[in-house]
């Protein structure tokens, strides 16, 4: 099999990972000395971060769960990370048990820890792909022979898109993804931004660099961008807390200091 | 004292649960909603107040509610601190009101601390879990990876040492690293002897010098990769031959950092090139380089046009080869064709000039420098007495010469097609020059002479086709009384961009290529009729016109038909027709000229040998022709000048000539007549008549008609 962007050939474990500092933020062990050191930095610049990395989570779970009530049953989870808790399998299989999810991550530790997590679940596969390389991503998705890309998919890119840099053409993966699956497909993203922002958030982004991928924020309508034709969903895009809520309640009085936009989109029928 | 379920409040547990649940959630809204996470606390407080208040108190069921906290994700270490707290200050208060037992503090505590072991057992468990479930998945991705990159060696290695094709890897420095068995067998060398060797050490001696700095240019990052054919020396010595392609492997940076060089071994197919190379370049009989290759080097000569240098060609042809093969058989033929080619390799080719052989018996030496090798004369002199040397095949000794055309011209002076169109004409002149090892050498002069002769030849049918020749007249005049007696017929071409040309331009090639048979006769019938037409108008004047034969007419069995056809179509009387030939014509040996002059005489007609004492006359021979007259040749009259010594030999000469043709009752014509003084002596000596420019110059027949009319004239 060709793959037109090499992926990781070594485990550097004394590097930290996205995924891991993710996984500590919210509360998981799935971490090393590394990865702990790095999540205290950040958290002692923006002690926001680990609320800001929960919100997110949540609001992945709110729209997975609305996304199944609308009836969709199947998922591709671009940038999955180490599935700790609130995992898009439990959300959508906890409404439908039918629900099959495909996840993927360049992190070689993550996808050997979600297969190890997901071993004994059939309707779940993890493949290990770079999200710059959309056509890669889609061609394995397809070979794990769970997704059927003629009905609807809702495609999740929860708090990935903002590791690729422009450089690297977001907008061209971007479509590339949304070309591929048919109308009444669904496109999940949550995505880091500078807008409503303290000094503060904007210094860690540059932290994140210690990872294997630096942050790039963007602005709500150049996120926006990223769902091309699709239709959003109501609220549109929004700070995450603020989109579909379970109660007024859970919002507090300052949604955007979670320093990142969610959004919900659908695929219009052609023509 | 027992107490039943129905005291415990469920609208105070729900309040319970409510301030709980907006204490935790504050910190781990994560996997449930707020209304689903107190739901669950509902339950748990229910579970607290129910143990606290059973009859038979245990702690267990507040073990399990720490393990659930822990369960449902609310593992934040304030969550506990909140959760103890809570219990300890509000749960009596809010679930079960109004509980007093006497050991209601000490349960609590218990409960307290149950629920604390309980969380704390249940997020050992999950950390221990995790760790350990990261741990194997990141041994197991490093496992992976390792697999994959041992996997990925193992390939490499295999296509390393089990391929057919050599390869070797090489630092910047051009040490070897490594190579594969196949390169080291391909050298003779083992793989540890190359490891020592740097890759300059194999570079071959005559390896073409852009070698080296297409390497330089890789090794300094210039260049990807590299395709050349090489040649290496094997450890014994030998040669090989390889297809060589040598890639650049950089660092990820860019920077170089290997050379990888796949070798293919193509000794064999480069020396079936080379042989067949040599096939197609070389003579099969003698080896000597063809035509091609002579060619090939020619051209490379007359590219590298340095200024001012000459290059010289040999263009040598075997005397009488044919009469060898015929008479010795082609076998002895091929075998003289080989000596003669080692002999000439032999004689020419320690000087460095290249010998070829062209074909058949022709060959060819090129001398690439003049001026640095010496004069091509002397090349040519060489080969000529190399081939002259006797040459013995089986019982045969055979003497073989040469002919040799040379020329000799600066490189810049035309292409390789003219230089041995040149060398191929001149060996035509060495040839005509009639010897045998002749040489000679091209002379453009005389070579744009014989260009322009064969242009003339080439269009002289036309010519004739399209009429473009004319005829005049020059007078002959008796000397006696000074009448015009004859005209002598001239032809002229006038010729559409040269204009007029006279007869010694022309006839030569007329009789070469044959057409002077038809252009005699077309001069004999114009001439003729010219005449006829001055008779009949005339007859009183009794002109007589004199008309030229050539050699090849006189001995053309229909000449005599074609004479007395021209008579018949003109009326001319025959007695007014002199036909001239040259001696050579008459004193040819055999007897069909001497048939063929008597049929010619009994015509009627009269005969004059033109030029008369230039030619090799047999004076006894010339009195049994039927001749008329004799007609001096020019010269004996140019001798006869006013005040010059040498005269009065040259009139001795026509004294004695005129006498001798008086006594075989021939009558003289003298030509070339210009003076008076010449007329006087001629008639002195008794000369009957004379011709030339103090007579008149050829003229147009209207000229001539003027001349017999003003002669009528009474009174002239």
């Amino acid at each position: 099999m060709e793959q037109s962007r090499a992926l990781p050939t070594e485990v550097d474990l004394s590097r930290p990972s996205a995924a891991r500092v993710y996984d500590y933020f919210l509360g998981g062990a799935h971490n090393f000395e590394v990865d702990r050191q790095l999540a205290e930095q950040i958290a002692a610049m923006t002690p926001n971060l680990a609320d800001t990395m929960r919100a997110g989570r949540a609001f992945l779970r709110r729209a997975v769960a609305e996304l199944t009530r609308l009836g969709v049953d199947q998922y591709l989870d671009i940038g999955s990370g180490i599935p700790t808790v609130g995992n898009v399998h439990e959300v959508a299989q906890g409404i439908n048990p039918q629900a099959r999810i495909v996840y993927v991550d360049i992190d070689p530790v993550a996808v050997a820890h979600s297969r190890s997590i997901l071993e004994d679940n059939p309707l779940t596969a993890v493949i290990q792909a770079d999200v710059r390389d959309p056509a890669h991503i889609l061609a394995e998705a397809r070979d794990t022979g769970l997704l059927d890309f003629t009905k609807p998919v809702g495609v999740l890119l929860a708090g990935v898109v903002h590791f690729v840099p422009d450089s690297d053409e977001p907008d061209r993966l971007m479509a590339t993804l949304r070309a591929a699956v048919p109308p009444g497909s669904y496109l999940v993203i949550s995505h880091s931004t500078f807008e409503d922002q303290p000094q503060e958030m904007l210094d860690a982004q540059k932290l994140s660099a210690r990872t294997a991928t630096e942050i790039t924020l963007r602005s709500k309508a150049q996120v926006s961008a990223f769902f091309g034709d699709f239709e959003l969903l109501e609220p549109g895009i929004v700070h995450m807390p603020l989109w579909r809520p379970d109660s007024p309640g859970d919002v507090d009085d300052r949604p955007e200091r979670f320093g990142a936009f969610g959004g919900v989109g659908r695929k219009p029928a052609a023509g | 004292m027992a107490l039943s379920a129905s005291e415990i409040s469920t609208s105070g547990a729900q309040r319970y649960a409510g301030r709980w649940t907006h204490a935790v959630t504050r910190r781990a809204f994560v996997t449930m909603s707020g209304e689903q996470v107190e739901e669950l606390l509902t339950a748990h407080a229910v579970r607290l107040a129910q143990a606290l208040s059973a009859e038979e108190f245990s702690a267990d069921p507040a073990r399990e509610v720490g393990r659930a906290l822990v369960e449902a994700n609310l593992t934040e270490p304030d969550t506990l601190g909140w959760s103890l707290r809570a219990l300890g200050e509000h749960l009596v208060d809010d679930v079960v009101p109004g509980l007093r037992l006497p050991d209601q503090a000490t349960r609590l505590t218990e409960l307290q601390a149950a629920l604390a072991e309980g969380f704390a057992l249940a997020l050992r468990d999950r950390t221990f879990a995790q760790q350990e479930r990261i741990s194997r998945s990141a041994w197991e991705a490093r496992n992976e990876a390792e697999q994959a990159l041992r996997d990925s060696e193992a390939r490499f290695r295999a296509v390393f040492s089990g391929a057919a094709i050599g390869i070797g890897i090489g630092d910047l420095t051009g040490q070897i690293v490594d190579v594969n068995q196949a390169f080291a067998d391909m050298l003779g060398y083992s793989r540890d002897e190359l490891r020592e060797i740097n890759v300059s050490n194999l570079f071959h001696a005559e390896d073409s010098p852009g070698i080296w700095e297409l390497y330089e240019d890789l090794i300094e990052g210039k260049r990807d990769r590299v395709r050349i054919e090489k040649r290496y020396f094997r450890k014994d010595g030998s040669e090989l031959w390889t297809d060589l392609a040598v890639t650049l492997i950089r660092h990820d940076d860019g920077r170089p950092r290997f050379t990888v060089a796949m070798v293919q071994d193509i000794t064999e197919r480069y020396a079936l090139q080379q042989r067949l190379r040599f096939q197609a370049l070389h003579d099969p009989l003698t080896g000597l380089p063809n035509r091609t290759l002579f060619f090939e080097r020619l051209e490379a000569v007359l590219q590298d046009r340095q200024h001012d240098r000459r290059v010289g060609v040999c263009f040598l042809d075997l005397d009488g080869f044919k009469a060898i093969n015929d008479t010795l058989g082609h076998d002895v033929g091929d075998k003289l064709l080989i000596v003669v080619a080692r002999r000439l390799a032999e004689a020419v080719s320690s000087a460095g000039h290249l010998v070829a052989r062209m074909g058949g018996d022709e060959f060819v030496i090129l001398v690439a420098d003049v001026d640095q090798d010496g004069t091509t004369v002397e090349v040519a002199e060489s080969a000529l007495r190399a081939v002259a040397e006797p040459v013995y095949i089986g019982a045969n000794q055979l003497a073989v010469s040469a002919s040799v055309g040379i020329v000799d011209r600066f490189v810049d002076d035309g292409t390789a097609t003219d230089l041995m169109k040149a060398a191929d004409t001149t060996l035509y002149w060495a040839k005509a020059e009639g010897g045998r090892g002749r040489w000679a050498r091209y002379d453009p002069e005389r070579a744009a002479r014989e260009a322009t002769s064969t242009a003339l030849a080439a269009a002289l049918p036309s010519a004739l086709a399209r009429d473009e020749f004319v005829v005049e007249y020059q007078p002959i005049v008796s000397l006696g009384n000074g009448g015009m007696r004859a005209v002598e017929a001239l032809i002229r071409w006038q010729h559409p961009t040269l204009g007029l040309l006279s007869p010694d331009q022309f006839i030569g090639l007329a009789e070469e290529t044959g057409l002077i048979i038809r252009l005699g006769q077309w001069v004999l019938e114009r001439s003729c009729a010219e005449a006829g037409r001055w008779h009949k108008e005339f007859p009183r004047a009794r002109l007589m016109v004199s008309v030229n034969l050539s050699a090849r007419q006189v001995s053309d069995p229909e000449i005599v038909d074609q004479v007395a056809g021209a008579l018949r179509n003109s009326g001319l009387p025959p007695d007014l027709l002199q036909l001239e030939l040259t001696e050579s014509a008459v004193m040819a040996t055999g007897g069909e000229p001497v048939r063929a002059l008597r049929r010619l005489a009994s015509t009627g007609v009269r005969l004059a040998i033109d030029d008369f004492g230039t030619g090799y006359s047999n004076l006894a021979y010339l009195r049994q022709l039927p001749i008329h007259t004799l007609k001096l040749a020019g010269p004996f009259v140019d001798g006869m000048r006013a005040h010059d010594p040498a005269s009065v030999v040259a009139e001795r000469i026509v004294d004695a000539l005129v006498r001798l043709a008086h006594a075989l009752g021939l009558s003289v014509t003298a030509e070339s007549v210009e003076t008076p003084e010449q007329v006087e002596r001629l008639t002195a000596l008794g000369c009957d008549s004379g011709q030339g420019r103090h007579f008149g110059t050829p003229a147009a027949p209207s000229a001539i008609t003027a001349l017999l009319r003003s002669a009528e004239m009474p009174g002239s």
